[in-house]
């Protein structure tokens, strides 16, 4: 087998140096009953080119994003991603170590990490950054706890525009700890309804921007409206991308972004692995899930970093963690990382208004054909519609014809009575002749 | 040939300043570079993407546009190539050298595994497009649960935790919604509402089970290491939802009693969970499943060889017992006549479903790098994987003995060789100096203080990647510094290291004034927030 280098000769050699007669003299403490003799019942051993064959035939059953007109987002989001990010994050340096606890030979991750914090921080407006959590739906259910142990209340108020999944993977995590939860009902544009319900045993509001239907919200009055209550404002982002065109969470008075950077550095891949973003005000820090990294100076006086503040940690403080996370988004941060990098603030800018662009086009032919409504009023590159048909029998039709013209938002929420609303997104790589076949074609199916 | 080199003189080591040590001019060092963070470069206003200049200018959002500077600089292609490939220059990685991290697994990263994750049909398609369009995907992760359940011997698996901790929150919360299905809820009238863990265990068990709402009470270990059965024995009752026991445990040692404990277990009316971290021990050999194991995630990062990536992404699996099974988490692939369906809400049949764990449906590429290393290896190459990996580990045990202290020496170890550090009594060495000065020699160090049952704990996990021929060098090179230390050379290990990219850090300082992020230096006119 490749991967595996000891020889018959070597293990006669160890067994020898050991003092084992056979393997099986290592397996001793086994149960007998528990000791299994021959092999599973599973393939043998394969090659590169077999494995390559059986998995490239899986491959090539799906319609992948870049070879059809494409306009899925809902949450992930297809961008073109410079080629020097996949390389270096496939250097072994990176991609074989492990999470930085010998800070004298890992200064290589340490570094990108305190970069990669501070860009989110700058990314969001907010104070500080932690080095990533599993994924933007993650993030905001340890948002939520967050504010419970911050507040000492028990309820979070969410707005109706936040995506389903981060609301359904918040339920099941807070609700198992007993927090309460107000979930408002669907709405297009009406972030601003969850002020009505903060009360005095509100710990947070939830509000998404742009939410699950592209709406963009200023939502400076709903976070004076939670500070006046003594409650904390969490806003959630699922599209990164949206903060180059549009002022950042920490402008508008959030006190936790919970926010998923796939859009930066990252392919689809079917959902995961992402990379969650984590920043809130200074004050709260002690209170921050996850990993943190800070700097430091080593014995001769040098500048380092290591990971700190891990008294709230897992391995120190066991049950009385702040969050059970270990292991998080390692190498999804340093692509994120590095295509930020390279960006720049004068890419990034550039960039967010390519999608802008792409979206408004999207928007004004979908709008031209008869019976379709648009429904979201302003937005950053995605936006929802109306259809005379139930959207999920629409977009079958189009993928049939190899379009893949968005997310009906009756798949992630199907009790919501809004079948018949589609969620469309547009990005630098929607060209115009990507848009001019979705408008001929969903004309005709409909 | 001297024609290669203009001026045609070969070098030789110069008498002259043979014993000079001095700190170099510049903070390089030879082939390390000392490098700034991006923020300090001139890159403020660069570019390194070539995008057209966009039509668009967002006045069409008014008040909604960013107008303040973000503060985020830019490097040009090759500024970012340098940057981080300088960056990457001081990192340890199992491609250098072995890295005997105890209980993290550090095993080789196959590139075929890296090769098919990014196949357009995997890494290019969207969680939420038609499902008729992404058949091949809900295939790959069919195949990978098969291939899962069949090597735990489980008839369920939970695919979508995102790593191992993710993974015990899976499997806890399945407990709890059974035990309340069952009238035992944390809020009933007779709740179960403690969950046993070893002293030994990782620190993510005790953290979780808090997490959920449960009580932690810990379990004594014996002195051979294992669960102490009269004490659980004591501890189990109608008020325990769980026991968390890691097996092959953190010590190392295969729970001898394990079906013992899971009998207890189950007689008490509570479920097992089984921390599969090391499941990598026992792979193709021993099935959880003919343990008693109701639920056990599995890191596919540690025993599937995804990578570690310097702390993820991960991925975490949970298998499941008939028990459980029903009340796992959405999503999950059903297979039928007309191909692969991605069930994603809890109705229906699937009514007791506990919830949904993150958005979308896991870690896919971590699947697809999983089930390659599986392929690959195929039942009689996993099984090898197991024997290799504890063969290595008894070796370097039975190679150190003599020179250090096992913590259990009696009997064999399985995949990992715990030792304590009774042998540097009198040394003023630490376990701490030892593995700093183990950086010195160009090792990575064991992993160290745990378990926490052990004093000065020394975990070393070598695993089934590591050739003799390395297994040997790393033996020497510990054989040689445990001598120094015996032989009361303090210096070279009070200082550790001298020759990695940095001296020992100052981390007190760093938790006590805590510097999160680069700010711009006072009276500097670059603008960051």
């Amino acid at each position: 087998m490749r991967y595996l280098p000891l020889t018959p000769d070597d293990r006669s050699a160890m067994l020898a140096a050991i003092g084992a007669k056979s393997i099986d003299d290592l397996f001793v403490d086994v149960p007998e009953a528990a000791r299994r003799e021959g092999f599973v019942d599973l393939p043998r051993v394969a090659g590169e080119l077999q494995v390559e064959r059986a998995l490239g035939a899986m491959a090539g059953r799906n319609v992948a994003a870049g070879s059809v007109p494409f306009f899925c987002g809902a949450g992930a989001y297809k961008h073109h991603v410079p080629a020097t990010v996949d390389h270096v994050i496939q250097r072994s340096e990176f991609l074989t170590s492990y999470t930085p606890y010998q800070p004298e030979i890992a200064q290589g991750t340490l570094q990108y990490l305190y970069e990669f914090q501070t860009q989110v921080a700058n990314l969001t407006g907010m104070p500080v950054a932690n080095a990533s959590l599993y994924d933007g739906s993650t993030a905001m259910a340890e948002g939520v706890l967050m504010a419970t142990r911050v507040t000492r209340r028990n309820k979070a108020v969410i707005s109706g525009g936040v995506h389903p999944h981060y609301v359904a993977a918040t339920e099941t995590v807070v609700h198992a700890v007993g927090v309460e939860t107000q979930v408002l009902p669907a709405a297009v544009d009406a972030e601003a309804d969850v002020i009505a319900q903060i009360g005095p045993d509100t710990a947070c509001v939830v509000v998404q921007t742009p939410n699950v239907f592209g709406t963009a919200t200023d939502v400076t009055k709903i976070a004076e409206a939670a500070h006046a209550a003594g409650a904390l404002l969490i806003v959630v982002v699922t599209e990164a991308v949206s903060m180059g065109l549009l002022k950042s969470p920490g402008e508008m008075g959030a006190d936790i972004v919970a926010a998923e950077g796939q859009s930066i550095g990252n392919a689809l891949n079917f959902g995961g692995p992402y990379v969650g973003l984590f920043a809130c005000r200074e004050k709260l820090i002690r209170q921050m899930p996850g990993r943190l990294t800070g700097e430091t100076v080593d014995a001769d006086g040098e500048r380092g970093f290591v990971l700190t503040l891990s008294t709230r940690e897992q391995h120190i403080r066991r049950d009385k963690a702040t969050s059970n996370i270990c292991t998080n988004s390692g190498l999804c941060t340093l692509a994120f990382t590095i295509h930020m990098s390279l960006l720049g603030e004068t890419g990034l800018r550039r960039l967010a208004l390519l999608n802008h662009e792409a979206a408004v086009k999207t928007r004004d032919a979908l709008a031209a054909i008869p019976g379709v409504e648009v429904l979201t009023p302003r937005f950053f590159n995605e936006f929802a519609v109306r259809l005379p048909k139930p959207a999920s029998e629409v977009v079958e039709r189009l993928a049939e014809k190899r379009i893949l013209a968005g997310v009906p938002y009756g798949r992630l929420a199907p009790a919501a009575g809004m079948d018949d609303v589609l969620l469309v997104a547009a990005t630098e790589i929607t060209t115009d002749a990507d848009i001019a076949t979705l408008k001929s074609a969903l004309a005709e199916v409909l | 040939m001297s024609t290669m080199n203009t001026v045609g003189r070969p070098t030789t080591p110069n008498a002259v300043g043979h014993d000079y040590k001095h700190p170099t001019l510049t903070g390089g060092r030879g082939l390390l570079q000392d490098e700034h963070l991006i923020f300090e470069s001139d890159g403020w206003g660069k570019t390194g993407v070539d995008l057209p200049e966009p039509k668009a200018d967002g006045s069409d959002l008014g008040d909604l546009v960013r107008r303040d500077p973000i503060g985020l600089p830019g490097l040009s292609e090759p500024e970012a190539m340098r940057h981080y490939v300088r960056l990457s220059q001081k990192n340890h990685a199992i491609d250098l050298a072995i890295y005997p991290l105890g209980s993290c697994t550090m095993k080789h990263n196959p590139r075929l595994n890296e090769k098919m994750a990014r196949l357009p049909g995997f890494s290019d398609i969207h969680p939420l497009q038609p499902q008729s369009t992404v058949q091949g995907a809900l295939e790959l992760m069919d195949q990978l649960a098969h291939w899962l359940k069949t090597l735990t011997g489980m008839p369920a698996v939970a695919l979508s935790p995102k790593a191992g901790a993710h993974g015990e929150l899976c499997g806890l919360m399945a407990i709890r919604a059974a035990h309340r299905a069952a009238g035992h809820g944390l809020r009933s009238d007779k709740p179960r509402n403690k969950v046993l863990v070893p002293t030994s265990a990782h620190g993510t068990n005790p953290a979780t089970a808090a997490f959920v709402g449960y009580q932690v009470v810990e379990i004594a270990q014996t002195e051979d290491g294992r669960v102490d059965i009269k004490d659980l024995e004591a501890k189990l009752g109608d008020d325990v939802a769980a026991i968390m026991v890691t097996n092959p445990n953190t010590c190392g040692l295969f729970e001898r009693d394990i079906l013992e404990i899971s009998r207890l277990t189950h007689e008490a009316g509570a479920y097992f969970y089984c921390d599969g971290a090391n499941f990598n021990a026992i792979v193709g050999r021993v099935r959880p499943g003919d343990l008693g194991v109701d639920a056990m995630h599995i890191n596919l990062h540690k025993t599937f060889s995804t990578p570690h990536g310097g702390g993820g992404p991960g991925a975490g699996p949970v298998v499941l017992s008939e028990a459980l099974a029903p009340f796992a988490p959405a999503p999950w692939v059903v297979s039928g006549e007309d191909g692969f369906r991605l069930e994603e809400f809890a109705e229906g049949e699937a009514a007791q479903a506990f919830g949904r764990l993150c958005a979308f449906h896991g870690q896919m590429g971590m699947y697809v790098r999983a089930l390659s290393y599986m392929m690959s290896h195929g039942s009689d190459g996993l099984r090898q994987v197991a024997e290799d990996a504890v063969l290595n580990a008894n070796y370097i045990k039975a190679r150190l003995s003599d020179l250090m202290s096992a913590a259990f020496p009696e009997g064999p170890c399985m995949h990992e060789a715990l030792f304590d550090d009774e042998w540097l009594k009198g040394t003023d060495v630490t376990t701490l100096d030892f593995a700093k000065a183990m950086i010195d020699e160009g090792f990575h160090p064991m992993t160290m203080y745990f378990p926490l049952v052990v004093h000065g704990a020394m975990l070393i996990e070598p695993t089934e990647t590591e050739s003799k021929q390395e297994l040997d060098r790393f033996i020497e090179a510990m054989r040689a510094l445990a001598q120094a230390a015996k032989a009361g050379d303090v210096e070279r290990f009070k200082g550790a290291p001298f020759h990695a990219p940095l001296r020992r850090l100052d981390e007190t300082r760093a938790a006590r004034q805590p510097v999160l992020r680069w700010t711009a230096p006072e009276g500097s006119n670059i603008a960051a927030e």
